[in-house]
């Protein structure tokens, strides 16, 4: 036995192995997520509103694709627990239907824009040179649009499905998610382990989709959290704007708006108070999740 | 009375896993105006001892009993506003770090005024004042005019010399020095040690200086504590110890230092193991599991702190030196277990030329503005050449800053040479490209400095190692993990180990990852850039074992790269010294060593600490004055010249040539060389060294 193995003989002995199994990133991350109980309220809240919005109108069953004046704009009570808007439909189901919609959009805005972003990030970062700051004026430029109003001449010319204000949102938000990409690339890439991938002969783009964009991944799935309640909020001011999706199809920004005609006719609360809290618990719950995520990410954190 | 009495002192931070007891019953006495050096192992509790006594504690920590009491004054149980009083007025405190200790938006001149405004009622500027006087005192040139510049003015050495200057702002009578010259090249090291000192004696402070290098402490100290897991272990006047260590920790300590093998080339003494987790201490002598001579007792009664004579006592039963029966029942006598293998270390079989490097040269381009204007050029490298024959070991020494990394990096293909060329096995390196290219990168493998930074955090070690194989598109997937397991048994790690990430591994089990990833591709060839230089000494020898066990084992060819002297001569054949991107001598091991020929060379040698307090204290006023100057304006000449005892006119003018002095291969680039120089008169045809 080799004096080598002798001393990993004694560590053995000395109780150095592990107590616990090696865990995953995510299992270690989870500890250092679960420890946050905004985000656990959060997290708790999400997992509510998608059961809500996705397993909810099977239960309480409600028509959403005929109007009914028998029903305009009755109050909550047995039949209608919320009551109905000025068009007849079940307020509580409406705020389901309007829902799915919203998340939607939210969700698969913040997919493309972060995909794309994180892409485009790394490789300008880990390009350097020429090639980079080419690169990011493009995105200089992207970020000093108005990115609202021409939200909203899009919106105008292309008949707003839910497929195109994804990626009407989603072409505005990635630019932000590559300049922040590109900056962590800068740090990681004069990494020793990103540089000793140079030294066996690999290839630039192996560093950057094995050892980058893993290493980023913290900062990604924070600003990724982030995408998802901006894009929920773009989706609401575009549906404010009577922009957004067009009827049957409802969201909440666009129920929100509808409401606004009869705030000041009489107590029609429930028509103005549901979307409205429902969007901003939303958004304060992704917001929290980000947060909770970004100290989970860090791996100095873990190791405690 | 004592100026610093320490009782009992139990520290403890509370973390999600527990409570580590980070400092568990250590008592030390500090008298007026002498030294007390403590050293151990990293997380061994030394520098939380002395946070403890600034009451700096970490997030979670907090005193959990015993008694601080400073000139009488107990200090544990202080308010924080009286606890401040007492920072930086009466105890000023030295970090390991200066570049991060100092604020980079003020001037050092205002961060020294500001210890003395919270301390003393004067005005701003007799604060200013006092800042240019303490300034002065710690030997920073033309202190008053650079009382008005920022930190990132000033060099490594000279931060180091304003944090001391404003820990002494306010006269403290007990200096807590952290590893102060940890971060320091050798030759500014000994400067930073001598300044203490001599002020240590000017003021008629104390000091505590704490460090995990034997050598610092040796000539500096006049008592030693050995700190083991949270734990004073052995503690006595400094050549007392030096003489006679009676702990096994303190022995095995001075036994794993390169220097006492250095001649021999002996197997360097490691400590198996690593320190105990301080969250659940062992109940027995906390030692006893890494200790050679540990029986039954010691691992179930705890050893109190005891000996012969009250001046030298230690934690342990059967103490180093005594003669006396263990209780576990056969007549084994506790004497030292024979250290070192019976086969020293023989001249390796030294094959022709594997690399030969060629007058390199590597500039960078200094750049200013937005439009990259090009102002002017660092360099790094000028005109270096060296070859390096099939099983031997070449050391490149020097203060950072000298182009021994960047030399590293190119051989590598980490950076490109501004011109130059490395043959490898006969074939220009930067001649070919692409898929060549690629599958000749397999024979040079680069072994980092920081293991830790050099795996990534987000990969299992079995995936970090089957990287280069995939990378080169070698093997199966199932022999790539066989071959992964072959060589992590290879480095001494069980091969079950491949489902851990880095940050499961210790420091030194991590530097093993490190160099197994280097082997994976069987190079020919490794460079090696300070790969030991983060360890401590014990587990420093683990790896230089392992290095040159597998040497032999393997064939293989090192540059091994690392400022310090001791830990190249004990691991090379030859030894390349450089300085400010020149080899200004080269030689094989002994030789340079034992009869440098160029004056850098002899003063980077007596600025090396060993751990001998005699030999420590007979060399006060040796070493090298002075700084590293920039690179970007080398001095003309002789680079060295601006530093050297020994410089003349000529040395400004005529650059000297690398020469054989002493003997035929030994090469030295110095107009006054130490040795005779040889004439050459017919070069030696087998010995080409450059």
């Amino acid at each position: 036995m080799s004096e080598a193995q002798a001393i990993a003989a004694t560590d053995a002995e000395l109780g150095l192995e592990l107590a616990t199994k090696p865990r995953s990133m995510f299992a270690r991350a989870w500890e250092v997520f679960a420890e946050n109980k905004l985000a656990l309220i959060g997290l708790g809240f999400i997992v509510f509103i998608l059961l809500f919005c996705f397993v909810g109108p099977h239960i309480y069953v409600t028509n959403q694709t005929n109007t009914n004046l028998d029903t305009y704009l009755c109050t909550p009570s047995g039949s209608h627990l919320l009551g109905c808007d000025d068009l007849g439909y079940d307020e509580l189901g409406r705020l389901m239907v309007g829902g799915q919609t919203s998340l939607e959009v939210g969700l698969a805005a913040a997919v493309v824009s972060v995909l794309v972003g994180t892409l485009y990030g790394a490789i300008s970062g880990f390009a350097g040179g020429i090639v980079d700051a080419l690169m990011m004026r493009i995105v200089d430029a992207g970020l000093s649009l108005p990115s609202l109003m021409i939200i909203i001449i899009l919106s105008v010319i292309f008949h707003p499905t839910p497929t195109v204000i994804i990626f009407i949102i989603a072409v505005f938000y990635w630019f932000g998610v590559a300049r922040l990409v590109r900056g962590e690339t800068l740090a990681l890439r004069t990494r020793e382990y990103v540089q000793a991938v140079k030294v066996v002969g690999g290839r630039p783009l192996r560093s950057v989709l094995k050892h980058i964009v893993p290493n980023a991944i913290g900062t990604i799935i924070v600003q990724a959290t982030f995408a998802v309640a901006d894009a929920i909020l773009t989706l609401s001011v575009l549906g404010f704007l009577t922009l957004g999706v067009a009827p049957p199809n409802t969201d909440w920004g666009s129920m929100l708006s509808q409401a606004l005609n009869y705030i000041q006719g009489g107590n029609y609360w429930w028509l103005i108070y549901p979307p409205g809290v429902l969007i901003i618990l939303t958004c304060i719950s992704f917001n929290f999740i980000g947060d909770a995520l970004r100290d989970a990410f860090e791996t100095r954190l873990q190791r405690r | 009375m004592a100026l610093l009495e320490i009782t009992d002192l139990r520290t403890e931070i509370q973390l999600r896993s527990g409570v580590v007891h980070a400092v568990d019953g250590v008592t030390l006495q500090v008298e007026e105006g002498e030294t007390l050096g403590v050293v151990g192992e990293s997380g061994c509790g030394k520098t939380m001892t002395a946070l403890t006594i600034m009451q700096l504690l970490p997030n979670g920590g907090r005193i959990a009993g015993g008694s601080i009491k400073l000139g009488g004054r107990e200090l544990t149980g202080l308010k924080p506003e009286e606890m401040r009083k007492i920072r930086g007025d009466d105890i000023g405190m030295i970090f390991q770090d200066p570049l991060s200790s100092l604020n980079p938006t003020h001037t050092v001149g205002a961060q020294i005024a500001e210890a003395v405004l919270l301390h003393r009622d004067v005005t701003k500027q007799e604060a200013l004042d006092r800042a240019v006087e303490v300034l002065d005192l710690v030997g920073l040139p033309r202190a008053k005019e650079r009382v008005e510049e920022y930190p990132h003015q000033f060099s490594g050495g000279m931060r180091q010399r304003v944090m001391i200057a404003m820990a002494l702002a306010c006269e403290p009578k007990l200096l807590i020095a952290d590893e102060p010259t940890t971060a320091l090249d050798v030759t500014i090291q000994k400067q930073i040690l001598e300044l203490i000192d001599d002020l240590r004696r000017r003021l008629g402070m104390a000091v505590i200086m704490v460090t995990h290098d034997l050598g610092v402490i040796a000539g500096r100290a006049d008592r030693v504590a050995v700190m083991y897991a949270g734990k004073v272990v052995e503690t006595t006047d400094t050549s007392a110890l030096y003489a006679n260590p009676r702990h096994p920790y303190t022995e095995a300590l001075f036994q794993a230092l390169p220097e006492k093998s250095a001649e021999t080339r002996e197997r360097l003494y490691s400590i198996p193991g690593a320190p105990p987790d301080l969250v659940n201490p062992p109940k027995g002598c906390r030692f006893a599991a890494r200790c050679r001579y540990a029986n039954d007792k010691c691992r179930a009664e705890a050893p109190e702190l005891s000996g012969e004579t009250t001046a030298h006592v230690y934690r342990c039963f059967y103490p180093v030196g005594a003669k006396e029966k263990t209780v576990a029942g056969h007549l084994t006598v506790v004497e030292p277990v024979a250290v070192t293998d019976e086969e020293v270390i023989d001249e390796q079989v030294v094959g022709g030329v594997v690399l030969a490097a060629k007058d390199l040269v590597k500039e960078f381009p200094v750049t200013k503005g937005m439009m990259q204007r090009k102002v002017g050029t660092v360099s790094a490298v000028a005109g270096v050449s060296f070859d390096i024959r099939k099983g031997e070991t070449l050391g490149l020494v020097g203060e950072s800053g000298c182009g021994k990394t960047t030399i590293g990096r190119m051989l590598v293909g980490l950076e490109k040479p501004t011109s130059g060329e490395v043959r490898f096995g006969g074939k220009d390196l930067a001649k070919s490209s692409g898929r060549e290219y690629r599958r000749e990168r397999r024979d040079i493998q680069y072994m980092f400095q920081d293991s830790y930074a050099s795996l990534d955090p987000r990969m299992r070690a079995g995936s970090i190692l089957r990287e280069p194989l995939i990378v080169q598109g070698i093997g199966s997937r199932r022999d790539q993990h066989a071959k992964v397991e072959e060589m992590l048994r290879k480095v001494g790690l069980p091969a079950s180990w491949t489902e851990r990430y880095p940050h499961e591994f210790s420091g030194g089990q991590r530097q093993r990852l490190g160099f197994a990833r280097a082997l994976l591709l069987n190079p020919q060839l490794i460079v090696a850039d300070e790969p030991v230089s983060a360890l401590d000494v014990s587990v420093q020898a683990q790896v230089l074992n392992m290095m040159r066990d597998l040497q032999r084992e393997m064939g293989l060819t090192y540059l091994f790269i690392s400022h310090d002297l001791s830990v190249v001569r004990y691991l090379s054949n030859h030894i390349g010294v450089m300085y400010l991107g020149k080899l200004v001598e080269i030689g094989s091991a002994d030789e340079v060593y034992l009869r440098p020929a160029h004056p850098y060379t002899k003063g980077l040698i007596e600025s090396a600490p060993t751990a001998d307090p005699a030999a420590e204290r007979a060399k006060v006023h040796e070493g090298i004055t002075g700084e590293l100057p920039s690179a970007l304006h080398p001095p003309t000449g002789c680079r060295f010249r601006t530093r050297c005892p020994l410089a003349q006119e000529i040395c400004s003018t005529v650059e000297p040539e690398l020469k054989p002095h002493g003997v035929a291969n030994h090469l030295a680039a110095c107009h006054f060389a130490l040795q005779p120089p040889v004439e050459a008169t017919a070069p030696p045809a087998t010995e080409q060294v450059p």
